[in-house]
């Protein structure tokens, strides 16, 4: 941040001057191990015994939004630096509309076939 | 925030940042049109209208050697970014190929799964859950498809016109595409595919 040529903002997927945990090569070999383990976590979840089974649904669940946000992070090079700021915010927007869509769609039909049950009420 | 980064605030963002966070806005309105179809996939899954569901149809080793094969590429794609801020041609193209190669692999095993879903009478028009579930995964291989051609196109651009600006722009953004794409499949592989066999 010292040097003038230094930019205030990032393009998602940027990290020609990034140091540390979120840039380089590094960066991407980091994310490909996380990546990998949490696949096979989620591949061999259901077939072990070490979780409750009614939970398996929720657990493979976060499993896949972790690893969507290690994809985010180290792949995307997306942070909560505030050069990042804009980034953050559209993918905070999109995420909105995302779940409003999903979520949505799931109760409403859901709803709607709760209502449908009785079939004498239908017709 | 500080003082002596004021002036820099004032000073317009660059190209590489405008064509960056453009096409990431492009990326999140295709996550928006995924979801659409993530929504219809849940809804229609039991509506399988006396047919075969997720239970016998879907082969969990064909979905692990996709996915294999997204994750590695998505890794090499990283690679080739990082050889071609380098810039370094050899290693740049053969990242790409891997990447290229992977893809290919990962569109042959879709294709394979699609056309044995065909033969056994579980073709798109077989049931609701049916068309759902090619519209969803039908779409991330048309993306996968389109991405690989983009993938060409530019280790042509980078083989002729060696690492200009603006070809940079257009490979640090078909990185994202990439990259999104694998998200996605992510989201797919654990709803459709992992949820389809195990609930």
């Amino acid at each position: 941040m010292t040097d003038g040529t230094h930019s205030p903002q990032t393009a998602p997927g940027d990290e020609a001057d990034r140091e540390g945990l979120t840039g380089g090569l590094g960066s991407y070999a980091i994310g490909f191990v996380l990546a990998v383990a949490l696949t096979v976590i989620s591949f061999a979840l259901p077939n072990l015994n070490l979780v409750w089974t009614p939970s398996i649904p929720v657990a493979l669940a976060v499993l896949a939004i972790a690893q969507m946000g290690v994809h985010l992070v180290f792949f995307l090079h997306l942070t909560t630096g505030p050069d990042n700021a804009n980034n953050v915010l559209a993918l905070a927007f999109g995420l909105f509309v995302v779940c409003l869509i999903i979520g949505g769609s799931l109760f409403i039909m859901h709803a709607l076939n709760h209502n449908m049950m009785n079939p004498g009420m239908a017709m | 925030m500080t003082a002596a980064l004021a002036p820099a605030h004032t000073r317009p963002a660059t190209k590489r940042i405008i064509a960056g966070y453009g096409f990431w806005i492009f990326l999140l309105s295709d996550f928006v049109l995924f979801s659409a179809l993530f929504a219809s996939f849940a809804v229609l899954v039991h509506a399988t209208d006396g047919g075969p569901g997720p239970h016998q149809l879907f082969d969990l080793r064909n979905v692990e050697c996709e996915t294999a094969a997204l994750l590695i590429s998505s890794f090499t794609s990283g690679l080739a970014i990082v050889f071609a801020l380098s810039r370094r041609q050899l290693p740049f193209q053969l990242a790409m190929l891997a990447t290229a190669a992977l893809g290919a692999v990962f569109l042959a095993l879709e294709i394979h799964e699609f056309v044995g879903l065909i033969q056994q009478g579980a073709g798109p028009d077989r049931s609701a859950f049916l068309s759902a579930f090619f519209a969803l995964v039908g779409c991330h291989g048309l993306h996968v498809s389109l991405g690989l051609l983009w993938l060409t196109t530019m280790m042509a651009q980078v083989f002729a016109k060696g690492f200009r600006a603006d070809v940079m722009r257009r490979l640090l953004c078909f990185s994202l595409f990439w990259h999104a794409l694998d998200i996605i499949w992510v989201g797919l592989f654990t709803v459709v595919y992992l949820y389809g066999v195990y609930l």
